[in-house]
């Protein structure tokens, strides 16, 4: 465990030293303050506004770093050719590959909590008290960044940057529909279209199943079993598709 | 399988995929074993398929056949890696690591204690010189300098076997020096080492025996000794000062196998021949025609010439030559 753990702060130390990293983070943080502007311009409740689209920026911004960090992830260190002399240590190709994924994982952790600060300085600032409840939807939020980054390191470990890109960015909008596509098939006479959306509901990740944002934002309650059984869920599915992952990397060559 | 053979070879063969043209073979039926403490220099082109007999070694690529072992241990072994230290061809770092945090994280990949680690990157940096500049970013080295840091993480775990791809690449005299002297240290130390190098002269200088790889086969196997003591084939070369030298009387008897080169420099004929008798009636002719013998020398056929003929380059045309 000492070698993945060297794996992960290696990577850590890296990715926080990466552009793209503070790009984003930027892109981030512009979206939580545009959610100020936004909040003054609509009818209702600013606060509900704020916290809405503050969530939402940090979904959007976490997910998009995950993609793009992870979907390099392996590429990168072949393209720098870093790999070879990492992987002609005594270190298991498994092993490699969970380091990578933790140190991607402790850096979108570290760009989550920084726009979750901003957030509740916002929020602060609006209503002179700690939201906390927000944190039972940036929790589940950043769950789901995990099973998306799980996806990008899956793809990378066989494919170009850009295909596994396009093939994350794919899963992550499919699987905030299949549970609207599959109540669609239902009305529905066309029987491959039903299969298909049988399929994509049962094989893909049902990433609604994190999404809390709506509730939290309207003090609706939400049961705490539900929520650890949608940990229980996204933890599961971000395991199997690492132990696909590490499946096809040990089997490719490093050429 | 010879447990005396640090490195031991076995039918190895390899092919990529060449997109739609199907496959293509880098690697075939490759079998050699190297000894143990022993120096093996690996000389190909570019595309002899080196560096692709490394990765094989290493696991990087898996063989389509054939196994590879380190002292009877599958190479597949994840632990018979504990015994090898690798330096790739033109190494690249993570480049915003200090040489010293560098170190320190390629030994953190070997059962070490933190205390054990602290030592060893200590110890390595001043073995390569480096170290006045252990906290300097990996980014700021020069190529020299990034080379060094390159034979030190493979010195990391102290290894029985070293794996040099190249390792004098991209060096100057003096750093190609300190290279073969570590090289020639990790030996007295009884390390075995085997690398691939396109300096013929380097291969001369430091091993014990040399393979030459050609089109992803061994065709030649040399043992350094039994090259410098050869008597086949040794170059005679005849120095002559004078007018003017005209050969063409002997052509006709000159052995058509044998190879003749006649330097003309001002007055001064140089003349080589492998053959014994083609020698003598040169030395006959100059003679005959007047001119002063300024020199004989006997010349052991250089390791660059085996290379070339093994490699199957040696196809000069035979004559006489005049310059």
């Amino acid at each position: 465990m000492n070698k993945v753990l060297a794996i992960g702060l290696n990577t850590f130390k890296e990715s926080i030293r990466d552009r793209i990293f503070y790009s984003l983070l930027f892109f981030a943080v512009i979206l939580v303050f545009f959610s100020i502007v936004l909040g003054k311009l609509t009818i209702g409740d600013p606060m509900k506004i704020i916290k809405d689209f503050g969530l939402g920026a940090i979904s959007i911004g976490g997910t998009l770093i995950a993609i793009f960090v992870g979907i390099g992830m392996v590429y990168k260190e072949m393209e720098k050719r870093t790999i070879y002399i990492i992987l002609s240590k005594p270190l298991a190709r498994w092993q490699f590959l969970l380091g990578k994924y933790l140190g991607l994982s402790l850096t979108i952790l570290v760009e989550v909590a920084v726009m979750t600060i901003l957030l509740f300085s916002l929020c602060v600032a609006y209503e002179q008290a700690l939201p906390w409840i927000l944190l039972t939807a940036i929790g589940p939020i950043y769950i789901e960044i995990l099973i998306i980054l799980a996806f990008a390191v899956f793809f990378s470990a066989f494919s170009s940057p850009f295909l596994s890109g396009m093939f994350t960015l794919a899963i992550f909008i499919i699987g905030h529909f299949t549970q609207d596509l599959r109540l669609l098939a239902k009305g529905s006479q066309d029987t491959v279209f039903k299969a298909l959306a049988d399929g994509a509901y049962y094989i893909l990740p049902n990433l609604e199943r994190l999404n809390y944002k709506t509730r939290v934002v309207h003090d609706l309650a939400i049961p705490v079993q539900e929520l650890g059984l949608s940990f229980v869920y996204a933890l599961c599915y971000a395991a199997l598709i690492l132990t696909a992952a590490v499946f096809v990397f040990e089997r490719r060559d490093i050429p | 399988m010879s447990d005396s053979a640090a490195i031991e070879i076995k039918g190895v063969t390899k092919s990529f995929s060449n997109g739609w043209l199907g496959k293509k073979q880098v690697i075939s039926n490759l079998d050699f074993q190297i000894r143990d403490n022993e120096v093996f220099g690996y000389l190909g082109g570019n595309g002899a398929g080196k560096t692709t007999t490394f990765k094989l070694m290493l696991d990087l690529i898996r063989p389509d056949k054939g196994e590879i072992r380190f002292w009877g241990r599958s190479a597949k072994d994840r632990q018979a890696r504990a015994l090898v230290g690798y330096l790739p061809e033109q190494p690249y770092f993570y480049s915003y690591l200090t040489g010293a945090e560098a170190l320190g994280f390629y030994a953190s990949l070997f059962d070490m204690t933190g205390q054990e680690r602290k030592k060893r990157v200590h110890a390595l940096l001043d073995l390569v010189g480096l170290a006045h500049a252990r906290n300097t970013q990996l980014r700021k080295y020069s190529r020299g300098m990034l080379q060094r840091i390159g034979i030190a993480q493979a010195l990391v775990n102290d290894p029985k076997l070293l794996i040099l791809d190249e390792p004098m690449s991209g060096l100057d005299p003096m750093g190609r020096k300190s290279m073969r002297d570590i090289i020639l240290s990790c030996r007295d130390q009884g390390k075995t080492i085997i690398f691939s190098s396109h300096i013929i002269s380097d291969v001369e200088m430091i091993c014990d025996r040399a393979g030459i790889l050609a089109n992803g086969e061994i065709t030649q196997i040399i043992a350094m000794d039994d090259a410098v003591s050869s008597n086949d084939d040794t170059i005679r070369e005849i120095t002559c000062h004078g007018g003017t030298l005209d050969l063409s009387g002997i052509e006709g008897q000159i052995d058509g196998q044998k190879n003749v080169k006649h330097l003309v420099r001002g007055n001064r004929h140089i003349i080589s021949t492998a053959d014994k008798k083609t020698a003598d009636m040169i030395m006959e002719t100059i003679r005959t025609q007047g001119l002063e013998l300024v020199s004989f020398s006997q010349a052991r056929k250089s390791m660059e010439e085996i290379y070339l003929k093994s490699t199957g380059q040696d196809t000069k045309p035979v004559a006489v030559e005049q310059e």
